[in-house]
């Protein structure tokens, strides 16, 4: 049930961010909301579970982005395993440590990315830095906002079943 | 203890995590020299694995063929050391040959540079006793030989024919106590008698005591004996002493190594019959 919610939420997030591309400024370089996914998980369901819809999910990017199949995957393992080692031995519940969280995953996952990517010589990225930086910040703002909805799914529910039964 | 299994666990999924993706990464990934990652990584680990393989293999092999090339070389040594007998017989076969052949072209060298009718002879056999030194020599009366004909060697006289059979001879040799011949110093031209002493040295006798002699003279043959032709070296004086009587008595070293001897002229020609001028025998005495 666990694996058939990541695998679904990877989904929805690949679609998501491959409909957005088209919407947003300068393409995907400013939302990765696979990564953001990968860190909620990782989060919400320890290492393993974060290294595993990583993997999967990177791979599957890389296969939609035509680049090297695995680069995206080992760098969204690697954080996604690194955010769960973090999750289980800090408390990363309020909003700020959440944020530092996504801003640090993504910059790890684009210094992992990018650097397999010139290390191999497959491709190079002039002045990264600040795509970086913005492309962290809004993945931060998404991860938040992400944790926000979804925690208060259950308590809206519970909300609007009160208010059906009082009517 | 199982919080720490766990983590192990998830600490080598995470590795397998990992190494799966960098294998997937070098499938597609290729080298500056165009080949894939993967596979110059693969054939470079690989390389390493054949290599120790290859060590492992070859030290095997090696030590196996060593050992069955030692089994083979144990084999071929023992062959090779026959072969180098083998070798070395006919080495001194081919030596001896060759000898032989010398001597005979000494033979033949003399038979040329003298008018006698002569035959060649090998030695056979040596004397049967050692009081007598006689030999056997190959040629007997169905090659013209007869008794008392003279046997000699490039180096001066042997002896005589004393007994001929029809395919070998035996020939007494001078230096037999029993044998005489004619000889005279070829330097004064004085005559005597040479017998044998039946050791490796002659003695000349009759030998007038007012004869100019002196060591290192050289003693031939005078031909009055009627068995050996004239003028044949029998050998050097060695010593001189003055006996009583007023003759001589002479010690002569033999020109032939009576030791060595292998083949022989056998003197087909009778010389003429001699003039007995000193009054001693004129023929060799044959005792035997």
């Amino acid at each position: 049930m666990k694996t058939a919610g990541v695998l679904v939420a990877i989904a929805l997030a690949l679609a998501l961010q491959t409909s957005l591309a088209r919407f947003v400024v300068r393409g995907t370089a400013a939302l990765d909301l696979v990564l953001v996914v990968v860190v909620y998980v990782a989060l919400t369901s320890g290492p393993v579970t974060g290294m595993l819809a990583g993997s999967v999910a990177g791979i599957i990017q890389d296969a939609l982005s035509s680049g090297t199949i695995g680069i995206g995957g080992l760098a969204k393992a690697i954080v996604g395993f690194t955010a769960g080692v973090i999750g289980q031995q800090f408390i990363v519940t309020a909003a700020f440590p959440r944020l530092v969280m996504f801003f640090l995953a993504t910059l790890v996952h684009a210094a992992l990315f990018m650097g397999l990517y010139v290390v191999l010589g497959l491709k190079e990225f002039p002045s990264p830095w600040a795509a970086v930086v913005s492309q962290a910040l809004a993945n931060s703002v998404a991860g938040i906002v992400g944790f926000a909805i979804i925690e208060s799914l259950p308590g809206a529910m519970e909300r609007r079943r009160y208010r059906r039964s009082k009517r | 203890m199982a919080v720490v299994d766990i983590r192990r666990r998830t600490g080598y999924l995470f590795l397998a995590v990992i190494v799966g993706h960098v294998i997937l990464i070098s499938t597609q990934v290729t080298t500056k020299r165009g080949v894939p990652m993967l596979e110059e990584a693969v054939f470079g680990v690989f390389s390493e694995v054949q290599r120790g393989a290859n060590a492992v293999t070859s030290g095997v092999h090696t030590w196996w063929q060593d050992y069955f090339a030692l089994q083979q070389v144990q084999s071929e040594n023992d062959q090779l050391k026959k072969d180098i007998g083998e070798l070395r017989v006919r080495l001194q076969q081919e030596r001896a040959l060759a000898q032989q052949t010398q001597s005979l072209q000494k033979l033949l060298d003399l038979k040329g540079s003298t008018a006698l009718l002569t035959t060649g002879a090998n030695v056979i056999a040596g004397g049967a006793s050692p009081e007598f030194r006689t030999i056997t020599i190959d040629k007997g009366t169905g090659d013209g030989l007869r008794a008392d004909m003279a046997v000699i060697a490039p180096a001066g006289v042997v002896g005589r024919v004393i007994q001929p059979s029809g395919r070998a001879s035996k020939v007494q040799l001078l230096i037999d106590r029993n044998a005489a011949a004619g000889a005279l110093i070829e330097r004064t031209r004085a005559q005597g008698v040479v017998i044998g002493s039946g050791a490796d040295d002659l003695r000349m006798e009759y030998v007038p005591g007012s004869a100019d002699l002196k060591a290192g003279d050289v003693v031939v043959t005078s031909g009055i004996d009627g068995i050996y032709p004239k003028g044949f070296v029998i050998g050097q004086i060695q010593s001189i002493r003055r006996s009583a009587g007023g003759y001589s008595d002479i010690v002569i070293k033999s020109a032939v190594d009576f030791s060595s001897l292998e083949a022989v002229l056998v003197v087909l020609t009778p010389p003429p019959a001699a003039v007995d001028t000193t009054g001693t025998a004129g023929k060799a005495r044959d005792h035997e």
